[in-house]
């Protein structure tokens, strides 16, 4: 929610700001100077190197870079991954953000704090550890090689587990939040009814969370999208298998920074046209 | 569910009987609780009694720590909520939100196992009997307060309980509705054949609605009887303000009933032992000076303490030979001049007061 | 257009950022303008007269992490008083940051390619000097359980090869090597420096990779070399050169010295690179 909401926050201030001063007006001052100054740098800080990427954008040969086949396909890449990875987070995710915030259990807080370790852990440390772990020759990835021929890494498979690894914490610390808001006695309720715990959260709590689940979807999905340092190492670089846009940003810095910025703009462009879309669906409720 | 019924039925007496002991920390829940079918009973109390947690324990949503519970002869301690034959109307309502009317009817008979439509159909004839036909589609925010009390009760009785829990039902609504909800509710719980049991800190809703009224203080039962004995007999403090009762115990001799802290009290009856002494505001008579020409035999000295509106009367708080609530005109009051600190005689007549054992 | 935009955001740098280090950096600008280039520096001995003081800090190919480190812990032990910080990464990323407005003394880089970006942005000072070459080996498991002895034995099917990517030299020069002998091979990854790569075959996860000969020395018995012969067309010249900003221009200069005497040698030989 925060991330969707921060950019429209900040348009607000922007546009919002002489109406509201207008408001304000009547009542006494506008926004103390205390608050507005940094709130006002803030803003610069968060806005300007994006518009220092439009401006030194190489507008010119910007059909040339995005008709290129190899920006589609990580573009394309990109968005499957990093929606399979929202999907996985979700399925798992919000089971395990339910368990935090409803289940009385020891070492509850310990959980809690394992859970989000992916949000501190540098995304290049969270790669080893999964490459130390369902890599072919990881503790668990070795049985996932010797039962089912299963091996992740190096593969389309190994970049949505990637982005999961780092994104799922959004999520599971968002639904987490908006479960501990919500009133348990909603489920009590759907309890007397005779629904089971699990009927109660499928058909109560779940449409009752819905927006908070939506929010760190989003928020999950928007971090995945990015993720390039879990990706790159567990999952390497190899072109429409496993290289996604911010590799190809990445690697494309090293030798021509104008295709870098090029791509980059493709990914904000897109991010921002789905964030904004699915905040006009879902967002309005939450 | 139907398992569970089936499987007590016959094995015991019909109806509730059960003690709940629910031990939290400090606090300490010990009631005993027998209900026939078709009765009403309403549990009774001050804030933090219990009551809630004695529902909450007959609904299976706080576990037992002690004691039993039987319904219709079916031993319910280990069962789960989701399983038990009990219907609850939460204080608010709790419908959900995201559902409509119907369908928030059509929930237990689903979990239940009806289809869809056989749930929803049944649903509209819940609604329809509440006379809720036309509110089937609505999201229950806008229901109006009785209209969401009705839905909820017409939720509760659809997966036909055996027990019907109800928390606080009316103090969700204004004072307007509440009169007419509290009818409208009367109603349907004459109607209901099998036991009700409902929570409530409000007098009038518990005198009205039930057949039977459990005071409860401090996680005990304090008295029990029907409305009219309990809003004559007194035994607690709690209860005699509740029904605007003065109060007092001691021991009787004959008329007199000599109270702990010293002063004696008049009565009409003739009784000895351990008594309790009842009589209301309005039957207390205030002087600025000692009455002389008073017949009523009780005559104190008091201070006034404190005053209140109190409807369209005044209600004087008085300290002194004993503590007292009495009620007067403001047109009394002003004559009186009373103000807090004032001295003040009070006299009650012998025959406006009531006296009855321990 | 590059050019001009790192020079710019460079001065805007130096002078919002560290005061003194903009101001070391216009004494060493002016020093440098007319002093000999590094070649006629190096043949000065590595013992300076002068008392050298200061920070050096040197941008260094990540290949060279172990002997450079050994080699900045030597200097700091000649010269009193100073200390050498490094910052090891892909040679590309480095020069990006230099051209960047880094505030760095010197730059080894392990390709011409890359330090060519440092050079032409004007960022050196003087003709940069190759001081080591390095060689292509095939790097597998221990033991070489897949029985690798050429580059030919890696477009086999059902082995997991990786790649150095195109852009960073050790893919260059392994691409070169391909293509020199006519083979085509297709690597589960195109790994984003040469280290990631040799990560890759330590941790099993790949079964080969085409590193340099130091990577594979570095990393011990956790794997296997196998040498080949493509790769003398190969061979990556390591180019080291004294920025011109160079904040510590004196002390620089010798640790660039040091690098290129027969002590600096001895330490890089035996790390597994080429002599020049």
């Amino acid at each position: 929610m925060t991330s969707t909401a921060k950019p429209d926050a900040a348009t607000g201030t922007l546009r919002g700001g002489p109406r509201r001063r207008r408001v304000r007006a009547g009542g006494g001052r506008g926004a103390p100077l205390p608050l507005l100054v940094p709130a006002l740098i803030g803003l610069a800080f968060l806005v300007v190197p994006l518009v220092a990427l439009l401006v030194r954008a190489p507008w010119r040969s910007m059909p040339e870079q995005l008709t290129s086949a190899e920006v589609w396909q990580a573009l394309r890449l990109s968005l499957i991954c990093a929606t399979a990875a929202t999907a996985v987070s979700l399925v798992i995710g919000v089971p395990l953000a339910w368990l935090l915030a409803r289940v009385e259990f020891r070492g509850r807080g310990l959980v809690r704090a394992l859970v989000t370790l992916p949000l501190v852990l540098p995304p290049v440390v969270g790669g080893v550890a999964l490459l130390t772990s369902l890599g072919r020759n990881g503790i668990v990835g070795k049985w996932l090689d010797s039962w089912f021929g299963v091996t992740l890494p190096f593969t389309t498979a190994g970049v949505v587990v990637a982005e999961a690894f780092v994104a799922m914490p959004f999520l599971v610390i968002s639904v987490e939040g908006t479960l501990r808001a919500a009133d348990p006695r909603y489920e009590e309720a759907a309890t007397t009814l005779g629904a089971s715990r699990f009927t109660a959260f499928r058909r109560v709590t779940l449409p009752l969370i819905a927006p908070g689940i939506a929010a760190g979807a989003v928020l999950a999905w928007a971090r995945a999208l990015g993720e390039f340092g879990a990706t790159i190492t567990f999952a390497g670089n190899f072109p429409g298998r496993t290289q996604t846009m911010p590799l190809a940003v990445y690697l494309a810095l090293q030798s021509d920074p104008e295709a870098a910025i090029a791509l980059s703009l493709v990914l904000l462009a897109v991010s921002i046209a789905v964030l904004a879309g699915l905040r006009d669906r879902w967002m309005t409720a939450g | 569910m139907t398992e569970t019924h089936g499987l007590g039925a016959g094995t015991g007496p019909d109806g509730l009987d059960a003690r709940l002991v629910v031990d939290r920390g400090t606090f300490h829940l010990d009631v005993a609780l027998t209900v026939a079918p078709g009765e009403v009973v309403a549990l009774l109390g001050p804030n933090g009694a219990g009551k809630t947690t004695a529902l909450r324990a007959l609904a299976g949503l706080t576990p037992l720590t002690g004691g039993h519970l039987r319904l219709d002869g079916a031993t319910l301690e280990r069962t789960p909520p989701e399983s038990r034959p009990v219907g609850v109307v939460f204080q608010d309502y709790l419908l959900f939100p995201h559902l409509t009317a119907l369908d928030n009817v059509a929930f237990g008979p689903r979990c239940q196992g009806a289809s869809k439509t056989e749930a929803r159909a049944q649903a509209a004839q819940w609604l329809d009997r509440l006379g809720l036909a036309d509110h089937t589609g609505a999201k229950p925010r806008r229901l109006s307060g009785g209209q969401a009390q009705r839905v909820a009760l017409a939720r509760a009785l659809a997966t036909r309980p055996r027990l019907l829990l109800l928390d606080e039902p009316l103090a969700a609504l204004d004072a307007r509705t509440r009169l007419e909800v509290r009818t409208q509710l009367r109603r349907h719980l004459a109607e209901f054949e099998a036991v009700a049991v409902l929570v409530t800190h409000d007098p009038l809703d518990a005198m009205v609605l039930a057949d039977r009224l459990v005071v409860v203080e401090h996680g005990e039962v304090v008295q029990e009887g029907s409305p009219s004995d309990i809003a004559r007999h007194p035994r607690t403090d709690y209860i005699a303000q509740l029904v605007g009762l003065n109060l007092h115990r001691g021991h009787a001799d004959g008329h007199t009933v000599r109270l702990e802290t010293g002063p004696a009290i008049t009565t009409a009856e003739v009784l000895s032992g351990p008594v309790f002494v009842a009589f209301p505001p309005s039957a207390i008579t205030l002087h600025r000076g000692r009455p002389t020409g008073s017949s009523a035999r009780n005559v104190w000295r008091c201070e006034v303490a404190g005053l209140e509106t109190h409807g369209d009367q005044i209600r004087a708080a008085l300290t002194g030979d004993l503590p007292l609530a009495a009620d007067l005109t403001t047109v009394a009051a002003a004559e009186l001049d009373l103000h807090p600190g004032a001295e003040v005689w009070a006299t009650v007549k012998a025959t406006q007061t009531h006296a009855y054992p321990v | 257009m590059t050019t001009r935009t790192a020079r710019r955001t460079r001065r805007t740098l130096q002078v919002a950022g560290a005061g003194t280090a903009a101001l070391l950096a216009l004494g060493a600008c002016s020093s440098s303008d007319d002093s000999s280039s590094v070649k006629s520096d190096s043949s000065a001995p590595s013992s300076s007269s002068d008392k050298l003081s200061g920070t050096v800090t040197v941008f260094a190919a990540a290949s060279l992490k172990e002997s450079f480190t050994a080699l900045g812990k030597e200097f700091e032990k000649q010269h009193p008083g100073t200390e050498v910080t490094f910052s090891f990464g892909g040679s590309d990323s480095l020069a990006a940051s230099i051209t960047g407005g880094a505030p760095a003394d010197v730059f080894a880089a392990a390709s011409p390619k890359t330090m060519k970006i440092v050079t032409d942005a004007g960022d050196a000072s003087g003709t940069p000097a190759t001081f080591v070459r390095n060689q292509l080996e095939i790097v597998t498991l221990p033991g070489n359980p897949d029985k690798i002895s050429s580059l030919k034995d890696l477009t086999g099917s059902g082995l997991k090869v990786v790649l150095c990517d195109k852009e960073v030299p050790c893919g260059t020069a392994a691409q070169k090597a391909l293509d020199a002998s006519g083979l085509e091979l297709t690597p589960v990854s195109y790994e984003q420096d040469v280290k990631s790569a040799l990560t890759k075959v330590e941790l099993k996860e790949a079964d080969a990779a085409v590193v340099y000969k130091t990577d594979v020395k570095a990393a011990g018995d956790k794997v296997e070399g196998v040498e080949f012969p493509e790769s003398a067309d190969a061979v990556n010249d390591y180019p080291i050169a004294l920025l011109k900003d160079a904040p510590n221009a004196d002390a620089s200069k010798a640790f660039i010295a040091l690098v290129r005497s027969a002590e600096g040698q001895k330490v890089l030989t035996g790390a597994g690179f080429l002599k020049p």
